[in-house]
Formats: C-alpha cells, sequence, structure tokens
C-alpha cells in the first residue's frame, strides 16, 4: 500500500478515536455540573414526589454508563434529543445555527486567509523594512484588542457615524451621496433568515466578517511570514537567486511550497476558532449562531444541548486539524514520492 | 577575443558585519583586495582553508554575497563590464545566464518540492536562452554527457529519489544548462566518497572541455584541483599567497605556505608489531537499528593492541560509526561479543561499570557540538578528573594545566569558552578531555575530517604523540585513507557492514587487492598531474579485459 494512504488512514482512525474520548470528556463534565435538572424545569416550589417522577422519566436515574452510551447510540443516528427547557428538537435548532454560523465562518475564512498569506509573503518579500513593520504593527494591533470592543468600534464608526459623514459631504452632490448610503448601509445587528438572497445576507454579516477577520489575521499573517523566513535560509533559495529570479518570485515559486505544512496547520487552527470561538462576536451582533445557542443554555442548565454543541464542537475542531494533517502529509513529496 | 578576459577582477574587498556575543556589530574585512584575469574557457583553482575568502571570492564572480556579506571595494567585470556598479536588474540577468554555480551540497540546493528537471532548465527559459523543450533537450543530453542513468526519465524525479552524486551532476547539468560563459564550481566534490569523487571529478571535466566553459575551481583539496585547472590561486586568510600553472604550484611552489599545503600529508609512522593479548576483541558482532530488518553490521571481528592504532576506513553507509556505537554500549548487538582488557563488555551502556566508562573513551567528528557552549575549557576538561577520581581544588587544576600542557595549548585557555577557540584547537580540548579519564583506548571518530589539511595534519600529529606517553589505543574510524596510511598500525576496510579486509597496515596496503579495496585505493586523489586521467585509463583497460 501507498504509505501516504497508510499514513492518511492512520490519522483518520486517530481523528475518530480522540472525536470518542472527548464525547466521554463531555459527557462526564456535563454531569459534574452543579444542580438539578427537574428542579430547574418545575421550579422552587415542586413536591419532592413531582421531582422523582420528572427524573425517572428523564432518565435521571440510570447508571452514568447506561445513559452515556444511549446518548452516543442517538447522536450517531441523528437524534440529539430534546432540549429540557423548551422541549424541541435539539436537531432541528442545532440544524439552522450550525448552517448561519458556518454561513458566517466560511465568509470570514474567505477573506481572511487570502488577506493573512499574502500579507505574510508581503513581510517576507520586505522584511525588516516599512510594509513588514506596518503589517505586522497593524495586525498585531487588532489582534490585541478584545473582539467585542473591535466590534463595538466597526459599529461606531461604519453604522453611525458613516451615514452622517456621507450626509455632511455636501460637496459629493446629492445623487452621489444617495448612492453611498443605499450602497455602503451597515448593519449593527446581523440578523439573518432563509428568505433573505445571498447579497442581503452577506451585507448583514459585514461588520462581523470584518471583525473576526481582524481577530484571526494576526496568528494567520505571523505564522506565514515565520515559516517563509524559516525556509528562506535554505540553500535552494540561494540557488534560485543565483538563477538570477526575482525575489517575490522565489519567495512563490521555491519557498511557499516547501511552508505549507506550518501555514495550513495555523490556518485550520484559526478556521476552528472562527466556528467555535465567535461567541462573543455572536453576541455582540446578535446573530442567530451556535455560540448564542450554546451560551443560552448552559445558564439555563440545559445538559442535552451543552452536550449537543459540545460533541459538534469538538467535531468541527478534530475535522479541521484532520484536514491540516492530511494536507501536510500531501505536501511533503518525501511522503508523496517514496524511493 | 582571447585577449580580453572572460572575468577580470580588481582590488576586490569584501566585508561583513559580525555580531561577537555581548558586543557591538563590527564590521570586519574578509578579502583584502584581490586581483586575477580568467580568459574564457579556462579553469582557475582557488584554494585555501577555511577563512580564506575562496568562495566569498568565487560569489563576487555573481555579484552576490552570502549571508552578511557585502562586496564593499574593487571591480569585478564579466564579459567587459564591472557587475558591482550596473545594478540589480543587470545582475539578475547576469546570475544563470552568463554566470552559474555548482555549490558544495546539492542535496541542500535543490528545492526539495519540484522534480530534478523543472529546476534544471529554470534558468535557462528564465533568461530567455532556450525554450522549454529545447532546454529540456538540452538537459538530457548534459544528462548523458554527465553520465547520468536513465538521462531521458531521471529529470522526473525528485531530488531526494536519487544518491547524492547523481545529485551532484544534476547540479553540474543546472549550471550548464544555460549555457553560461563562467561557472562557479564551490567545492563540488567534497561532500562526496572517494569513489564517487572521481566519477563525479571526471565528469565535470568532461562537462568543461566539451562545452568550452570557463570556470572558477572551488576546493581546499589541491590534489583534486590540480586534476581539472589550468591555473592555480593560492588564498590565506582573503590574500592571494601564490598564483601560478597547475603544474609550478604543485612541482615547483615558491610561497612557504603553498609547499606546506603540496606536503601535507607527510607523517610518517612506523607499523608497530601486535602485542601479546589484545585490549579489545570484537567477535562476531553483528547489529540492527530498532524497527529495522536490515543488519547493519555483519558478522564483524577485529582486535586491537595496547598502545596501538587500528584504523576503520570505509565510505558513508559502511557501518564504521556504528560499530563505534556498538562498542560503546550505545547500540547492543544482535549477536556477538566484546572483551575489553581481559573481560566481556556489558552489551548495553547503562550496565557496564564505571571503571569499563573511564577506561574507553570517545573522540568525535564535530568539537563544536560535542563540548558545552556555556562552559570554560577548564570546566569541560576537569569534569572527567571529578567525576572518575574525585579530584578536587588545587589538585585538579593542576591536573587541567597538565592536560592543557600536552596538547600544546599554552596558560590562559583554562577560562575561554569554546567559542573563544579556533577548530583545531576546540578538537584538542576534546583529546584533552578523553585524556582526562587516563582510558586505555579511544575512539576517535572522524576527528580530523571536519579540520583544514594543515591544522588536521597538526592533530595526528598530537594524537601519535600521546600514544607513545600514555600507551593508549585508537580506534580510528576515517573516509580518508591518507589519515590512515599516516596513523595506523592495523587497517580494517569496511563496506556495507562487513570487513572485507583487514590485517597489519603493510598488509591491508599492499597487493593483491579485493575489488572494492583496489577501487578505493585508486580513487585517493593524489598531487599529480594526469592523474585522473590514468586511473580511468587504467579502469577502462581492467574492465576491458575482464
Amino acid at each position: 500500500m501507498h504509505p501516504v494512504i497508510k499514513l492518511v488512514a492512520q490519522r483518520i482512525a486517530l481523528g475518530i478515536l480522540l472525536l470518542f474520548a472527548a464525547s466521554i470528556l463531555i459527557f462526564a463534565g456535563t454531569m459534574m455540573l452543579p444542580g438539578d435538572v427537574a428542579q430547574q424545569i418545575l421550579g422552587q416550589s415542586a413536591t419532592p414526589e413531582s421531582l422523582a417522577n420528572l427524573r425517572a422519566e428523564l432518565g435521571l436515574n440510570d447508571p452514568p454508563v447506561t445513559r452515556y452510551f444511549q446518548w452516543l447510540g442517538g447522536f450517531l443516528q441523528g437524534d440529539l434529543g430534546t432540549a429540557l427547557t423548551n422541549g424541541r428538537d435539539i436537531a432541528d435548532s442545532v440544524g439552522t445555527r450550525l448552517k448561519n454560523t458556518l454561513f458566517l465562518a466560511f465568509w470570514a475564512a474567505v477573506i481572511s486567509v487570502p488577506l493573512a498569506i499574502t500579507l505574510g509573503l508581503v513581510a517576507v518579500r520586505y522584511k525588516n523594512r516599512w510594509p513588514d513593520k506596518l503589517i505586522s504593527a497593524v495586525t498585531l494591533t487588532t489582534i490585541s484588542i478584545p473582539e467585542f470592543m473591535i466590534g463595538y468600534i466597526l459599529i461606531f464608526v461604519l453604522a453611525i457615524q458613516l451615514p452622517a459623514w456621507i450626509n455632511a459631504a455636501e460637496f459629493l452632490g446629492d445623487p452621489m451621496q444617495q448612492w453611498l448610503l443605499s450602497n455602503f448601509r451597515f448593519s449593527s445587528v446581523a440578523l439573518i433568515n432563509d428568505s433573505m438572497s445571498l447579497i442581503d445576507k452577506i451585507k448583514s454579516i459585514t461588520i462581523p466578517i470584518m471583525v473576526l477577520t481582524l481577530v484571526v489575521l494576526a496568528h494567520m499573517m505571523r505564522m506565514t511570514r515565520a515559516a517563509i523566513l524559516n525556509v528562506m535560509q535554505s540553500a535552494y533559495i540561494e540557488t534560485a537567486e543565483l538563477k538570477g529570479m526575482a525575489m517575490l518570485k522565489i519567495i512563490r515559486k521555491h519557498a511557499f511550497p516547501n511552508a505549507i505544512a506550518p501555514i495550513v496547520n495555523v490556518v485550520m487552527i484559526n478556521m476552528a476558532y472562527l466556528v467555535v470561538g465567535v461567541v462573543v462576536v455572536e453576541v455582540v451582533f446578535a446573530y442567530p449562531g451556535m455560540g448564542q445557542y450554546l451560551v443560552d443554555h448552559v445558564s439555563k442548565r440545559d445538559v442535552p444541548v451543552v452536550q449537543a454543541c459540545g460533541l459538534i464542537f469538538a467535531a468541527v475542531y478534530i475535522g479541521l486539524n484532520l484536514i491540516a494533517d492530511v494536507v501536510s502529509i500531501l505536501a511533503n513529496p518525501r511522503l508523496r514520492h517514496p524511493k | 577575443m582571447t585577449d580580453t578576459p572572460l572575468l577580470k577582477v580588481r582590488g576586490l574587498k569584501i566585508g561583513a558585519t559580525i555580531y561577537p556575543p555581548g558586543e557591538r556589530p563590527k564590521d570586519i574585512e574578509i578579502v583584502h583586495g584581490v586581483d586575477f584575469d580568467l580568459a574564457p574557457g579556462k579553469v582557475l583553482g582557488l584554494i585555501g582553508e577555511s577563512g580564506a575568502g575562496k568562495s566569498t571570492i568565487g560569489l563576487a564572480a555573481m555579484a552576490y554575497g552570502r549571508g552578511g556579506v557585502e562586496l564593499t571595494g574593487g571591480e569585478v567585470h564579466v564579459n567587459g563590464r564591472d557587475i558591482l556598479q550596473t545594478g540589480v536588474r543587470d545582475v539578475r540577468r547576469l546570475r544563470g545566464a552568463e554566470v552559474t554555480y555548482v555549490s558544495q551540497s546539492a542535496a541542500a540546493s535543490f528545492n526539495p518540492a519540484k522534480k530534478i528537471m523543472e529546476q534544471v532548465i529554470e534558468a535557462a527559459v528564465l533568461q530567455k536562452k532556450f525554450n522549454k523543450s529545447d532546454a529540456e533537450a538540452r538537459a538530457v543530453e548534459l544528462f548523458r554527457k554527465l553520465g547520468l542513468p536513465d538521462p531521458e526519465n531521471i529529470g522526473s524525479r525528485y531530488p531526494h529519489q536519487v544518491s547524492g552524486g547523481q545529485l551532484q551532476r544534476c547540479m553540474t547539468a543546472l549550471a550548464l544548462c544555460p549555457e553560461p560563459d563562467l561557472v562557479v564550481f564551490d567545492e563540488p566534490t567534497t561532500a562526496l566518497d572517494v569513489t564517487t569523487q572521481i566519477d563525479v571529478l571526471a565528469a565535470i571535466k568532461d562537462a568543461i572541455r566539451d562545452t568550452g566553459v570557463a570556470a572558477l575551481y572551488i576546493t581546499h583539496d589541491l590534489a583534486v584541483v590540480a586534476q581539472v585547472s589550468d591555473h592555480i590561486m593560492v588564498l590565506r586568510m582573503g590574500e592571494m599567497v601564490e598564483y601560478g600553472t597547475v603544474d609550478q604550484i604543485i612541482n615547483d611552489p615558491q610561497e612557504d605556505y603553498t609547499k606546506a599545503l603540496v606536503s601535507v600529508r607527510s607523517i610518517r609512522h612506523e607499523e608497530k608489531q601486535p602485542g601479546d593479548t589484545p585490549i579489545l576483541k570484537v567477535e562476531n558482532i553483528t547489529a540492527r537499528y530498532k524497527g529495522t530488518d536490515f543488519d547493519v553490521l555483519k558478522d564483524i571481528s577485529v582486535e586491537m593492541y595496547r598502545g596501538q592504532t587500528l584504523a576503520v576506513v570505509g565510505e558513508s553507509g559502511s557501518g564504521k560509526s556504528t560499530l563505534a556505537r556498538v562498542i560503546t554500549g550505545l547500540l547492543p548487538p544482535s549477536a556477538g561479543q566484546i572483551t575489553f582488557d581481559g573481560r566481556t563488555l556489558t552489551p548495553d551502556q547503562p550496565t557496564r561499570p564505571l571503571e569499563d566508562l573511564r577506561e574507553l573513551q570517545m573522540i568525535y567528528q564535530m568539537a563544536d557540538t560535542a563540548m558545552n557552549p556555556r562552559q570554560t575549557v577548564g570546566t569541560i576538561i576537569g569534569r572527567p578528573l571529578e567525576f572518575y577520581f574525585g579530584l578536587k581544588g588545587a589538585e585538579k587544576q593542576k591536573r587541567i594545566q597538565e592536560l592543557l600542557d600536552e596538547i600544546e595549548l599554552g596558560d590562559g585557555f583554562q577560562d575561554r569558552y569554546p567559542a573563544e577557540l579556533s577548530g583545531g584547537q576546540k578538537q584538542r580540548v576534546c583529546i584533552a578531555r578523553a585524556l582526562a579519564a587516563k582510558p586505555k583506548m579511544i575512539i576517535c571518530d572522524e576527528v580530523t575530517s571536519a579540520l583544514d589539511p594543515l591544522v588536521a595534519d597538526g592533530i595526528l600529529k598530537l594524537l601519535l604523540e600521546l600514544q607513545k606517553i600514555e600507551d593508549v589505543a585508537y580506534l580510528f574510524i576515517t573516509h580518508d585513507l591518507a589519515t590512515v596510511k599516516a596513523i595506523a598500525d592495523s587497517i580494517a576496510v569496511m563496506f556495507q557492514g562487513e570487513v572485507v579486509r583487514y590485517g597489519p597496515k603493510s598488509q591491508v596496503l599492499s597487493p593483491p587487492f579485493d575489488d572494492y579495496t583496489d577501487l578505493l585505493l585508486s580513487s585517493v586523489p593524489e598531487m599529480k598531474l594526469g592523474w585522473l586521467e590514468e586511473v580511468l585509463e587504467h579502469r577502462k583497460m581492467e574492465s576491458a579485459g575482464n
């Protein structure tokens, strides 16, 4: 068997094993949460009998191992259970939420990944000169500001101040002002629903996309820069220079292909963050995604929802890192073309 | 045409910025004004020890400064214009078109992510010398000329899929592909095994002759450069020592330094007769590395005697360093046993008694990495004194000083750090550290390979001297036959994990030879004109006779 297939199969098997371990941790973790779900549902005035009845009904008296396997078995068949608090099917609610979260993450990634890599390449080309320093300074500034803060700043500037500025700029003339106002209208809340067109949806999440891009840009850019600079030390870069090749072409043709593995790794970690770590941004923009859904239900001690969200997040994380691993393997010519 | 030199260098000065630890960066000059001419189609050998500035001068012909190196003054004329003045664009048109480069390590100089062909034709296509298909045709032609196997298809392989010697030839093809006027060969055969070197050397020489290209041939090995050059320039510490034809430099050197280079490896060592009982007896050792199913050592048996030297000689991959690992217990063998001074050694190092560890010491190829850079020489040498003998205070200091005297390093070396020593001095400190344990045997693993010839000679002389005083046995692992001739009492020739020839020096080095030893011995470059042709002619006749 080709060694690459073997390695990839190994990684996938490990990923599944890891996901299994994560499911145990999630289940055990939610078991340890303080509080009693039955009490939570029935309120303080419930009688002990009604509490006991509800517990039996919810299966809370079964041994944890049994409950774990029931939960996992259901999960594998697409049955995520019902939310304790409102009795809705979790799979239904999660479905739309997850779609929204992935939609936001996808567009943020479409903008930020190419931008980060391009900026990284430019930073290498002008290493230690002003473009490099400017790129580093800006991206490090944006990563250092808490993301809710960036969110509010952008809302203030783009959603509130910008229309006022356009209105004040009379020298543009009325038609121009009107055109600008209608085309550069940024929404401070990112509400989307299925009836909206794709363009409207994207318009509505423009500011959240910007916030997320600014948040993940620095990490990916710095890593791209470091990975390529590391490769630039190699003797084959000198060979390319001595062929009379221009620096930007050397970086693109000779350095970048050898820096793919570390770059893909950091890109995937940031993609995972875009899916899993956007709680704050979702709250700021009242965006109906997974993060907000999870936070709501944690505060209500709705264990099945928390478990379902946890496992989905784990699957996303492990899946993206798996992709990074596989790409790294495929990017290595020694593995792809054995002797 | 022949009147105007292809390359004209005048008053070339090259500087660099160094960053001494704890001090401000300093500008230093590493080449102090060098002049020479190179006519079209001629080959000039640049020779000197490390730090002589030969690579730096070679790269200056491409207006290139490696690392922080800067071309600070003088003129470098290529095809009539001064390339230090014509600007970035012109230099970019020069590199890879008029002047090309072959580096010491082709393995590092090829991009691992791209196929060989793509890289070989890259410059020719980039510089619009050929279109892609013509360049590929030319590359295949060059592959054939350079004696590469399967020239039609080797280009579609990746660099890691061909051997080191083959890759070095591919690098030569890369340099010749754009039909340059000048090729800079920077130690192109130094990293190769001696039997591979001779083939690559012959291939390069033929290619230079057939294409009529001019070349700067940089090497530290006078015997090698004598085979390919028309003229030789001897460099030392950034200055020209002597310039002349190959014949004149080799047979009639004028300067003392050149004379020393020519007469290097002149150590004479009388072979000692084996004693009664061996100090080390290796019997039927077979070994393999964990997780492999391939024996790196196959049924090895050798003996060593007190105060004598056994040289284990072989090329890379022959298993000679693995033998050292087995003897020191770093790799337990799968079969066989080792007797040291009458007692059986346990197979793995952690179970050996302190006495066994003390009496069997080791010196390594890279003195640099074998010492803790944050410890002074005194601490480094003092450690075994404390560890094995419990010496402290004044007693320890006295012994350290004795050892420093023995390795011919004077006062004041105790407080120096390894970074403040030269390569030869570092290796001397490593020798002192090994001697501090008062061993009966020292394993010397390629201890002179990283050193310049003159410095290496000094180390070998010192080792022989110390052997007389301390009555210590050396197991001397090397790929260099000149070293072997210089110091061995007995020799074991290793090839693919087996000892193919073993016995006293005089016997091993005298005919009749087995095939491998014959190949090995005849491949060592000799410092005379026409040696390369003689050997190749001889081999051709032999294979025709067979």
